[in-house]
């Protein structure tokens, strides 16, 4: 079945799956796993170099020719900060698209809500390609749409709780509520959470400590590829509707007559 | 003179150049970016901005990060 792909900044992605860059146990790993989730869009996170600098760099493992890194703005608590490392990102020769998130709070990672607006509206301004990370908040997430986010990321759960989609529902009326991609970030924990995302009508799901904290991660990541992928086609087919009691799939004609 | 670079006090020759301190420090250009008091620098001024003392210096690069 013929689906489109998903278009983020003008550009074209086959791949529905956003994997992160953290917690690997290793380099290898981690390029292994990149490799077997099939995903062509990466984050990073925007840090100080190590003093004296060191020869290493995540861009050895994963290589930008091949794919399109995505910064993100992780660990900025205001939109000056986060507009601020968006700069520093573009500088720094990573382009316009950028993972954008403002928290509000240290313990749940939650986004504040209005920092999050006003560094949406700013970086549009100036020509960056905004993904913003929010609440499952229909209201906000149209805000974002208004204000010029290129797509809208509101979090299944908690980032790194591995908890799944916590409020499907909520999710569903973003999906009616804006025309902007939607793309769940923050939450899978395993393939059929990857694969509820998208059988809700999600655009794509971000995820990062479902397969760097798997047991084996390169088999994780081969599990979301397969799962996003899964879900879409579900989606795109067009489930059944539900019902309470049982409709036989055989037909009720034709069953031997066993009485004596 | 005495810069703060990432968080660290470090002594260099005074009048240094940005592109003289990456050097000084052995870091590469490429996929970096270099803030000075808090404004970005683009890279072309790299080889013309000359430090000065007390001068917060923050220098990054994309990391691992979800």
């Amino acid at each position: 079945m013929y689906d489109g792909n998903l278009v983020l900044g003008g550009k074209e992605f086959t791949s529905r799956l956003i994997v992160g860059t953290g917690k690997y146990s290793s380099n290898e790993v981690m390029r292994e796993a990149i490799e077997a989730s099939g995903a062509e869009v990466v984050t990073v996170a925007i840090r100080r170099v190590a003093l004296p600098g060191r020869g290493e760099s995540i861009l050895d493992v994963v290589d930008p020719k091949r794919y399109t890194l995505l910064p993100n703005t992780a660990g900025c608590y205001t939109a000056d900060e986060a507009v601020r490392t968006c700069y520093l990102a573009r500088e720094a020769g990573l382009g316009d698209m950028v993972k954008l998130e403002v928290i509000g709070d240290s313990r749940t990672l939650f986004p504040d809500a209005q920092g999050l607006l006003e560094a949406t509206k700013t970086l549009a301004r100036e020509g960056f390609t905004v993904m913003p990370y929010t609440n499952d908040d229909p209201v906000m997430a149209k805000r974002l749409e208004d204000a010029g986010a290129a797509c809208v990321m509101p979090l299944g759960a908690p980032i790194g709780s591995g908890l799944g989609i916590r409020n499907p529902y909520n999710i569903k009326i973003i999906l009616e509520t804006v025309s902007v991609p939607v793309i769940v970030d923050a939450g899978v924990g395993t393939a059929s959470d990857a694969a509820i995302a998208m059988e809700l009508g999600c655009h794509g799901v971000l995820m990062n400590t479902a397969i760097a904290a798997a047991s084996d991660p390169v088999a994780m990541a081969e599990a979301m590829k397969l799962a996003v992928r899964a879900g879409r086609l579900a989606y795109r087919a067009g489930r059944m509707g539900k019902k309470l009691y049982a409709t036989a799939s055989s037909p009720l004609e034709g069953v031997p007559d066993w009485t004596s | 003179m005495f810069l703060k670079v990432n968080g660290e006090s470090i002594d260099v020759p005074a009048g240094l150049t940005i592109d003289a301190l990456l050097s000084h420090l052995g870091i590469t250009r490429e996929y970096t970016a270099v803030a000075v008091n808090r404004e970005i620098t683009p890279k072309g001024e790299y080889a013309t901005v000359t430090l000065k003392d007390g001068d917060k210096i923050e220098i990054v690069r994309p990391m691992g990060g979800g």
